[in-house]
């Protein structure tokens, strides 16, 4: 077995893992981290790929280089990955600070904040 | 070769492990921290990939802006944990969603394992072509050239991001200053950290943008650098975040997809298609989309880190808290 086949095995466990933390855990940010989870393990399956796909130029005797074109989708979705996320936070942070809670549960027996109110 | 396997076995298995930390941790501020160590674990991986372009993406956006914003998060968000591990599902359904997870796991293995050989690729086709745009370096070249429309949309969905994070300030602190990076208290080390470290910070930041052209590197990881640099200073007070209704501020998180939407139609009339090069200045014109993105992408990925705008008094008594 290759290293780059390991490390396809692993995106996979990884996707695996976030799946399970993202149904799982009941914390609303814990499901933020368990999403990046599955999105790293993703973008690892698209590292093996250009890896692999990196074969034909070792080949031709042009390097050792990856294919870039899965590379340059991975820079893509790393950027947008961090502003999903970044949103997703701010909208919890916001949630918490009105709601005075940390979960997506809408049948909790919580004091219901009146829209609008703000925490002092 | 053997040697080398050793090393990715124990690579994958420390990602694995700081995975599992990840997500069995009890308390969300331990997981934040874990991912941010498996983040930099993961740039090796790319490293061992021969994606050091990717490598640098990772240990500069995925690990270390995106760990801050988490640690962040986890701390303000502490005060609601507790109630939550009481939610936890049953454990029957964890075992069964966990036997599901692992079948999606196995087929993912099952498909890695059965990828075809030899692997389709467009690296001969991007290789062949890479001369025509004056670029060395071929991740640059499919970002800039080949796929410059998903490059384009990315910078521009980068903008409603930020709207979407200011939409959440509260009615009065529209037209304030974002309040998540409150400074730290005076006294400790940041200061200094954040007086030695942005020069050289900035010189690199610089310096991957330019080489990015030819050599691993590129706007999005030198503005991730630059973007660190300017947290750092915000986050140990010697700075404050701009008013998002600053006009100027405003125009620089828009300078780079106008730079590029405006040489991208000059594209039509020049080449004969949008966001298509006129050969001779193809170099130019990268060049000096690069330099407009790494403007606009530096300012949205630390404004997005500085949260949504809060009344300037709350503001001013979060500063007096911390300090």
């Amino acid at each position: 077995m290759s290293g780059t086949t390991l490390f396809g095995l692993c995106a996979a466990a990884l996707v695996g893992l976030g799946l399970y933390g993202l149904i799982c855990q009941p914390g609303a940010l814990r499901k933020i981290l368990a999403f990046n989870l599955i999105g790293s393990g993703v973008f690892l399956l698209f590292g093996v790929i250009a890896q692999r796909g990196g074969g034909v130029l070792a080949l031709a005797g042009t390097g050792a280089d990856g294919d870039p074109v899965p590379q340059a989708l991975v820079i893509t979705g790393l950027v947008v990955a961090f502003a999903a996320t970044a949103i997703a936070v701010t909208l919890l942070v916001r949630l918490a600070e009105t709601s005075a809670r940390g979960t997506l549960e809408g049948d909790e027996p919580a004091p219901p904040a009146p829209a609008g109110e703000r925490r002092p | 070769m053997t040697s080398a396997l050793v090393v990715d076995a124990a690579l994958v298995l420390l990602v694995l492990g700081l995975a599992l930390w990840i997500t069995a941790a009890r308390a969300a501020y331990g997981a934040a921290v874990g991912f941010v160590a498996y983040g930099l674990l993961l740039t090796l991986i790319w490293v061992r990939l021969a994606a050091v372009d990717v490598a640098m993406t990772e240990a500069a956006l995925g690990s270390g802006l995106t760990g801050l914003l988490l640690l962040g998060a986890a701390a303000r968000l502490a005060p609601y944990e507790a109630a939550e591990h009481q939610r936890r599902p049953g454990l029957g359904l964890r075992v069964l969603v966990g036997v599901l997870c692992a079948a999606i796991a196995a087929g993912l293995a099952a498909v890695v394992l059965l990828l075809p050989d030899p692997a389709p690729s467009q690296a001969l086709a991007v290789a062949a072509h890479l001369p025509a745009t004056g670029l060395g370096n071929p991740v640059t070249g499919v970002l800039m050239a080949y796929r410059a429309v998903d490059t384009l949309l990315e910078s521009v969905v980068l903008v409603p991001a930020l709207i979407g994070v200011w939409s959440l300030s509260t009615e009065m602190g529209w037209g304030g200053r974002p309040g998540f990076l409150t400074p730290w208290r005076s006294g400790s080390a940041l200061p200094l950290l954040a007086r030695v470290l942005p020069p050289f910070g900035i010189l690199v930041g610089i310096h991957l943008v330019w080489a990015g052209a030819d050599d691993p590197g590129g706007k999005f990881q030198g503005a991730a650098v630059l973007a660190a640099m300017w947290i750092l200073v915000m986050v140990a007070g010697l700075r404050e975040p701009p008013r998002v209704s600053d006009r100027l501020m405003r125009f620089l998180l828009v300078v780079g997809p106008l730079c590029f939407i405006g040489i991208g139609a000059a594209g039509i009339r020049l080449a004969g298609a949008f966001l298509a090069y006129p050969e001779a200045y193809a170099k130019p014109l990268i060049i000096a989309i690069e330099v407009g993105l790494t403007i606009s992408v530096t300012a949205v990925l630390g404004l997005l880190l500085a949260g949504p705008p809060v009344p300037e008094p709350q503001y001013q008594r979060q500063s007096r808290r911390r300090s």
